[in-house]
């Protein structure tokens, strides 16, 4: 389909508005991370010298991509039925907007606050496992393939994220079960990369292209799916 | 979309036989209807009359069970939905506005989906014609309910549409804000906008609408409101003397256009006539010639409220019987 990415755009602007000025929302997308991270951390302070042989041929660091598997499910579960419970989807829906591009809107301004705190907290915790790590423990955790694939993961994981908690967000009646329940969806996602960091699933190259590419398949796949699940009678008059 | 799309004479709405079901409740059933271009057209009916619902349904947003229509030229169809949407306006009932983005900010996102070339001028001038250039910046959280509902009317200005949905445009706004919406509709009317207005202010589609239709799941009736006035109610002249005729009959039987009287409970003459210019001046005559002191003479008048009251008791009585 054409996309009209005049009418994407006014969309994630507003939502972008939104986000500022809804500092909530973006306050418990931060607080989520800081949850994740911290045990880890703490224990990664504590690792003397003689465990960083064991940790060059892991990938711990992999585990950092459960913060964008877990973080979007706060605001991709409030898109839609967020605008519900505020009268506003209505109105939208009555412009020429197709479905796919209301969707599609939704899902990119999404995707920024989530990009940007998944980047930030990565950074933050390499710059803690730099200052207050053993030198050695940090010199073998802090990997140019773990970054590399951080860098590359954190979108595609993310959108997955993005889409399951759109398509919760379609077929809920409120938002904070929706968040609730997005927030579920994603955890089998992360453990995924949990499993990745603690060499239960191994890495490898082929499994990081393999993955790479289903996540992309996914993310195609979860904008057609929530299109469809996409009901604008059932939205609007709350039934079918 | 080209062959779908009507000529300029074309009615704006043709509605046939369109039904609207959601399970087992009837929102509105076999409702035909044309709404001719340039016309303001008042769609009246009580609480769950199916008013909005039928907004919604030509608006594209809900599917029809059964029947077909055309909106501003075209088939209402799926496949024709965007279509259909770049043509019209819709103002519902509830403004929905984004409450923590200004008014500026709201109507700057729909002029995006609108795809609106030049949108900072086509914002100021639905602002403009809603009087609210001055509010721009205030979020519209902190707005009256007035004051969103004439965000929400700029918001429908916006696009320049062909057909305006109006449901419910002066619901929440004091006597001389509703005034300057009755003022914006004719302005509208003048520029040749096809405007569908869903109202409870009866006063309101008598003044402004060309034709009304008074739905109440089924659709009761539908034509000028004079027309519907003279459907419903007989033409009658109303004389109060300051005595009683001493001799009505011979008085007031046999006037030209003059069909039967009776005395009300107020002790007036009550006369069924069918033509009421023609029946005055040999009425007055006649009470002149019979020595009445006459105190007025008086033409009923049935408001479209009377209409309207009127219908929609017979659908009471009719359900409770």
């Amino acid at each position: 389909m054409n996309v009209s990415w005049t009418r994407v755009r006014a969309i994630i602007r507003k939502e972008l508005r939104e986000y500022q000025r809804n500092r909530s929302i973006v306050a418990t997308m931060a607080v989520i991370p800081i949850v994740f991270v911290i045990n880890p951390l703490i224990n990664i302070f504590v690792l003397p010298a003689e465990a960083s042989g064991g940790l060059s041929h892991a990938h711990i660091l992999v585990y950092m991509l459960g913060i964008p598997a877990i973080v979007p499910a706060v605001v991709a579960a409030y898109a839609v039925v967020g605008e519900r419970q505020q009268g506003s989807l209505e109105p939208v829906l009555m412009t020429p907007i197709p479905r796919e591009e209301f969707l599609l809107a939704k899902a990119l301004a999404a995707l920024v606050p989530s990009l940007v705190i998944s980047y930030v907290v990565y950074v933050l915790v390499l710059v803690a496992i730099e200052l207050f790590a053993n030198a050695a423990v940090a010199a073998a955790l802090v990997q140019w393939p773990d970054l590399l694939a951080q860098l590359i993961f954190t979108p595609l994981v993310a959108g997955w994220s993005i889409w399951v908690g759109i398509a919760v967000s379609t077929r809920a009646s409120e938002a904070r079960t929706a968040q609730q329940l997005g927030t579920l969806a994603s955890v089998p996602s992360a453990l995924v990369f949990a499993l990745i960091a603690y060499d239960v699933i191994h890495a490898t190259l082929g499994l990081a292209i393999g993955g790479a590419v289903l996540l992309v398949a996914l993310n195609l796949f979860g904008w057609r799916l929530t299109s469809a699940m996409f009901d604008r009678e059932r939205l609007i008059s709350g039934t079918r | 979309m080209s062959s779908a799309a009507g000529s300029s004479t074309a009615p704006a709405l043709s509605v046939e036989h369109l039904s609207k079901r959601f399970g087992e409740r009837l929102a509105f059933d076999d409702v035909s209807f044309e709404v001719g271009r340039g016309e303001v057209f008042g769609f009246l009916g009580p609480n769950g009359a199916g008013k909005s619902t039928m907004v919604r349904t030509l608006g594209t947003l809900l599917t029809p069970s059964a029947g077909s229509a055309r909106v501003a030229g075209l088939q209402l169809r799926p496949g024709n939905g965007v279509a259909i949407r770049q043509r019209i306006s819709i103002m519902p009932e509830a403004p929905g506005l984004y409450l923590r983005l200004s008014v500026y900010e709201n109507l700057e996102c729909f002029a995006g989906l609108y795809e609106l070339s030049e949108p900072r001028q086509r914002i100021d001038r639905a602002l403009a014609a809603v009087n609210l250039s001055n509010r721009t910046g205030d979020p519209c959280g902190t707005l009256s309910k007035g004051l969103r509902q004439r965000v929400s009317l700029a918001r429908a200005l916006l696009n320049d549409a062909e057909v305006l949905f109006l449901d419910e445009p002066t619901s929440g706004l004091d006597p001389v804000a509703a005034r300057e919406v009755h003022e914006l509709i004719d302005g509208l009317r003048q520029r040749g906008v096809t405007i569908f207005l869903t109202t409870h202010r009866l006063e309101e589609a008598e003044r402004l609408c060309d034709r009304v239709a008074i739905l109440n799941t089924t659709l009761r009736t539908i034509g000028r409101p004079d027309e519907l006035r003279d459907q419903l109610f007989a033409k009658t002249l109303t004389v109060r003397t300051l005595a009683a005729l001493p001799e009505p009959d011979r008085t007031l039987g046999g006037l030209p256009a003059v069909e039967g009287w009776h005395r009300d409970e107020s002790g007036a003459y009550v006369l069924a006539v069918s033509d009421a210019a023609a029946a005055a001046p040999p009425l007055t005559r006649a009470l002149v010639a019979a020595g009445a002191d006459v105190l007025s003479i008086a033409e009923s008048r049935h408001s479209l409220e009377d209409v309207y009251l009127q219908l929609i008791d017979e659908d009471v009585e009719a359900r409770s019987a």
